[in-house]
């Protein structure tokens, strides 16, 4: 039976999510940053101590767990979600983060990462992009742009790309968001927002590796070109962009299109990220540079019953109905005879 | 016409009923066992379904069997030739003649035999009338038209009177071997209770079949077998998928931890699913995974949530989990594999039987990654080795493969249902100290288990993983030494539990020229082929059949040095005799191999042991 979250009972601060082991990520990484909003966040949220999860896969952003004080799986290459699809349904007080990347997340484990979209199981996953496996020393991910020179394509990459908004909303996904690494108060703000989403939540870093993509996010979060390149979006406010918040969204026959703003103009475009049907949240998923901005914050944020009070609540109403108490009552059941 | 085989001083029995698949031959061959169960008879059954889920109707491809061996001894086997063989059309009669002995009893729908049928079932005279079957005794039952006559005034279609005609044929079986027919009634009353037609129906068949018997004395004498010596008690007939679904019902209420099953659907192990998908009714936390790798992965996840974690696949399944077993050992977490074999490699014979996958249960890991490794040997002993797979791995914090085969898990046997206090308790050791005194891998000195602390419990936060981990604290270390040492204690921690196993014992001599061994689901066959010998007054052979491989038994080697000789028969091309070779090299031993994706015939035991014997 599913019980209600219990109280937190004290009162929590960062540190306590500070783990006592050394952070071994390069300097200048971008995963310092989502950990020092993770074990912020974590604070702030409604949950004992005991009852957070974290549960990671294989590649850089997968020591995170190490570094969290709470229950951890740093599980294989992969399978976190699958790891915590199983921890969830087994006791779902649990309050579960998944961190992966782009390699893990979008190519070994994309089978899992589609199916927990579909079922819309109550976890929060964030995927760290840097865009290259960064572990295993610079090899083409799934997110690699066409053209980057990498390990596995040095005259630059050629493969076509997941764009990891498409992924999700395309496989079901109830939440999807998007924040680069630079940008702790959009992430502490989406991180919040995930965790009070009941299913699936997805939140897509954008995450610089010094090392081998130093930069590749530069153009959308660099200081002078940040304004017209990102486009931030706010549930029921319009979808404005530039230094002077001077482009809106507007629809033109079934794409979008970019235009000067009119407040005045009632064709100019809000958010919802409510809406249950995806199209255009898809579709602001799928802006890119050079034409369009690439969208921020939270796309989409819809209610759909969350696969894990799902089968609970069936295991309850089934149990409800049962005549079975004991196992010793299942096993007198049906047809039986006695030997004296 | 030969000796009629059947006698009434018999003590055991096989019958074979067989039809078109969908003349109801499973439920009358369920019914038939039911009822020489609540006879107080021992019995295994087997049933044998055609490949295909729709094979043309009355065709040879689309012949269903079912086979039950019952008698007023312990049944190990359903049998290797049948002395009673029920055919409901030509097509049967053609799939099943060859498991008939010579002499045997064929039971016949006479009035199936029509000339469109022999020719579905490439007849060109029917066997009925020619002399094709003088070397058995053939019962001509007009079941058809007597079941149609019996049920004409229900006001039935046709096809629905002919549906019933499988009654008729149990009614007459039944009257041959000296039973009454009130279980049955109770049995067709119960499954039939919301359609009362079908209930009279069926009965009415039933009756009509018996009457037949009665009437016509076409069959002479019953046979009427003593009851067995069974232990005391409530009985029910079980396969072997379902009595483990039921095995970890019992270790979860038993242990007072939630149950978690994950798995993703295979031959022929999907049954487990099913049942315990239906025993969301006692809470099972059921889950279908999108592959074998999730399923696994979502075990262990909620192993580490404190539940009674299982993942349930067969041989090709078993190959896509490895490497997050891995990563359950060195997690050392409780976690139990089942694994119900079938013929390999890849797809191999997937509907077929053997034990092939005991290399790999055993070795298919990368690194030294040590786990327990037991296996089933009957339908209903599939109960307490998945209660003692899920024990084990609870009470030692580490992952179990629990191998059972496609033959346990179709065949039947009678089933003790257990009562108080006859299942082992189950300890799992909790850390005695203060969360200030823990450390996530500290040991119980006695079998160096790690305590099974999870999410939930305050103030015990801590990560495990699949890199290696520091002695005691935990922390992930590169150290020589330390990934040296921890190796060794987790091979230490597996093989200590030999301590709580119960010691390996051997049946007929206990010393002497020939010790026969076995493995898991051949039992049966073996078991009978050497108490037959030692009942023909064979005094120099003993038998010691394996439940428990990894760790095996303390007392292996000393029952192993008691024999001249060693035979090990299995349903592979040697696997458990070269594991017993690396473990205790002194011996030789000789191999006895079937790789048919069929069980052993006792016949085959039998002829090999004198031929180990005399050579």
């Amino acid at each position: 039976m599913q019980t209600d979250v219990k109280d937190k009972n004290e009162a929590l601060t960062r540190k306590d999510f500070a783990s006592d082991q050394n952070v071994r990520w390069c300097p200048g990484c971008g995963d310092y940053m989502i950990l020092a909003n993770m074990q912020k966040t974590f604070a702030q949220m409604d949950h004992a101590k005991e009852d957070f999860l974290s549960v990671s896969g294989i590649g850089c952003s997968s020591r995170i767990t190490y570094y969290l004080d709470t229950y951890g799986i740093h599980s294989i290459h992969g399978r976190a979600i699958a790891v915590a699809t199983g921890a969830k349904l087994a006791n779902p007080e649990l309050n579960v983060w998944v961190s992966t990347g782009d390699g893990d997340c979008m190519a070994i484990g994309g089978n899992h990462f589609i199916h927990a979209c579909r079922r819309n199981i109550d976890l929060n996953i964030i995927i760290f992009n840097n865009k290259i496996y960064g572990m295993t020393k610079g090899q083409s991910s799934p997110t690699t742009p066409e053209g980057t020179k990498t390990k596995t394509a040095p005259e630059g990459n050629y493969e076509n790309t997941f764009n990891i908004g498409e992924v999700a909303i395309g496989a079901g996904a109830t939440f999807f968001a998007r924040v680069p690494d630079k940008d702790p108060k959009l992430m502490e703000e989406v991180m919040m927002e995930a965790y009070r989403h009941k299913g699936t939540s997805v939140i897509e870093v954008l995450q610089n590796c010094v090392i081998f993509t130093d930069g590749i996010h530069e153009q959308i979060t660099g200081k002078d070109t940040k304004d017209d390149n990102q486009l931030v979006l706010e549930h029921g406010k319009p979808m404005v962009f530039g230094k002077d918040q001077q482009y809106g969204l507007k629809l033109e026959g079934m794409k979008l299109k970019k235009a000067p703003y009119d407040e005045n103009d009632p064709t100019f475009l809000k958010h919802d990220a409510h809406e249950p049907d995806s199209a255009l949240q898809l579709a602001l998923a799928k802006l890119e540079l050079p034409d369009f901005p690439v969208s921020m914050g939270v796309i989409r944020k819809s209610d759909k019953p969350n696969f894990d009070k799902t089968v609970h609540d069936r295991i309850a109403t089934v149990r409800e109905h049962s005549s079975f108490e004991s196992v010793s009552d299942l096993f007198n059941s049906g047809n039986t005879w006695d030997i004296e | 016409m030969a000796n009629n085989v059947l006698t009434p001083t018999m003590q055991k029995v096989v019958v074979r009923f067989s039809g078109d698949s969908g003349d109801g031959m499973q439920l009358t061959g369920d019914m038939f066992s039911q009822a020489s169960g609540q006879a107080g008879l021992d019995l295994t059954t087997i049933p044998d379904f055609p490949a295909e889920i729709r094979a043309p109707q009355g065709s040879v491809g689309g012949v269903s069997s079912f086979q039950i061996q019952f008698g007023g001894t312990e049944i190990y086997t359903p049998g290797d030739e049948v002395d009673v063989l029920v055919v409901m059309n030509p097509a049967a009669l053609k799939a099943n003649l060859r498991f008939l002995k010579l002499g045997g009893t064929i039971v016949a729908d006479k009035d199936s035999f029509t000339s469109r049928n022999l020719k579905k079932a490439d007849y060109e005279e029917n066997p009925l009338e020619d002399k094709s079957l003088d070397e058995y005794k053939v019962i001509k039952a007009p079941a058809t038209s007597l079941t149609k006559e019996a049920l004409k005034d229900l006001g039935l279609e046709n096809q629905a009177m002919t549906r019933s005609k499988n009654m008729f044929a149990l009614g007459l079986v039944t009257y041959m071997f000296g039973r009454p027919l009130d279980t049955l009634i109770k049995f067709i009353e119960k499954k039939f209770s919301k359609k009362p037609v079908l209930v009279k129906a069926n009965k009415l068949a039933l009756e009509a079949g018996f009457n037949f018997a009665l009437n016509t004395e076409i069959i002479g004498t019953s046979i009427i077998i003593p009851p067995a010596k069974m232990q005391k008690g409530t009985y029910r007939n079980i396969d072997g998928n379902t009595a483990i679904a039921w095995g970890f019902l019992a270790a979860s209420e038993n242990s007072g931890r939630k149950l978690s099953l994950c798995s993703y659907p295979i031959t022929p192990a999907s049954e487990i699913l099913h049942e315990l998908s239906a025993r969301r009714d006692m809470g099972a936390i059921v889950f279908q995974a999108e592959d074998e790798i999730a399923a696994v992965c979502a075990a262990i996840g909620a192993s580490f949530s404190g539940n009674l974690s299982i993942t349930t696949t067969s041989g090709p399944g078993l190959s896509l989990k490895s490497e997050a077993i891995g990563l359950a050992v060195i997690s050392e977490i409780p976690l139990v594999i089942v694994n119900v074999q079938r013929a390999g490699p890849s797809t191999g014979l997937p509907t077929k039987t053997e034990q092939s996958d005991l290399n790999q249960a055993l070795y298919g890991r990368h690194g030294d990654a040590p786990l327990v490794v037991m296996a089933a040997s009957s339908p209903d002993d599939c109960f307490n080795y998945s209660y003692e797979a899920a024990r084990l791995a609870m009470e030692h914090s580490t992952p179990v493969i629990l191998l059972s085969d496609t033959y346990l898990a179709s065949g039947t046997s009678p089933w003790r249902i257990p009562e108080n206090g006859d299942l082992p308790d189950i300890k799992i050791k909790d850390f005695e100290g203060s969360a200030d005194e823990w450390l996530p891998y500290i040991r119980d000195p006695e079998f160096l288990t790690r305590y099974w602390k999870g999410p939930g419990d305050k103030g015990f936060e801590h990560r495990i993983g699949g890199l290696e981990k520091q002695v005691d604290t935990g922390n992930l270390t590169y150290e020589p030494e330390n990934h040296e040492k921890m190796t060794k204690i987790r091979e230490e921690k597996i093989a200590k539990i030999a301590k709580k196993l119960p010691r390996q014992s051997v049946v007929g001599a206990q010393s002497g020229k020939l010790l026969v061994i076995g493995w898991g689901s051949t039992h049966g066959a073996i078991n009978t082929a050497v108490t037959e010998m030692l009942e023909e007054g064979e005094e120099n052979i003993g038998f010691t059949h394996f439940n428990y491989i990894n760790p095996l038994p303390e007392n292996t080697e000393e029952v192993f040095s008691r024999f001249d000789q060693i035979l090990v028969c299995e349903l592979n091309n040697g696997q458990f005799a070269n594991y017993l070779k690396t473990k205790f090299p002194k011996f030789n031993y000789r191999k006895y191999n079937k790789i048919q994706g069929q069980p052993f015939f006792t016949s085959e035991i039998k002829a090999e042991i004198i031929n180990t014997l005399t050579n």
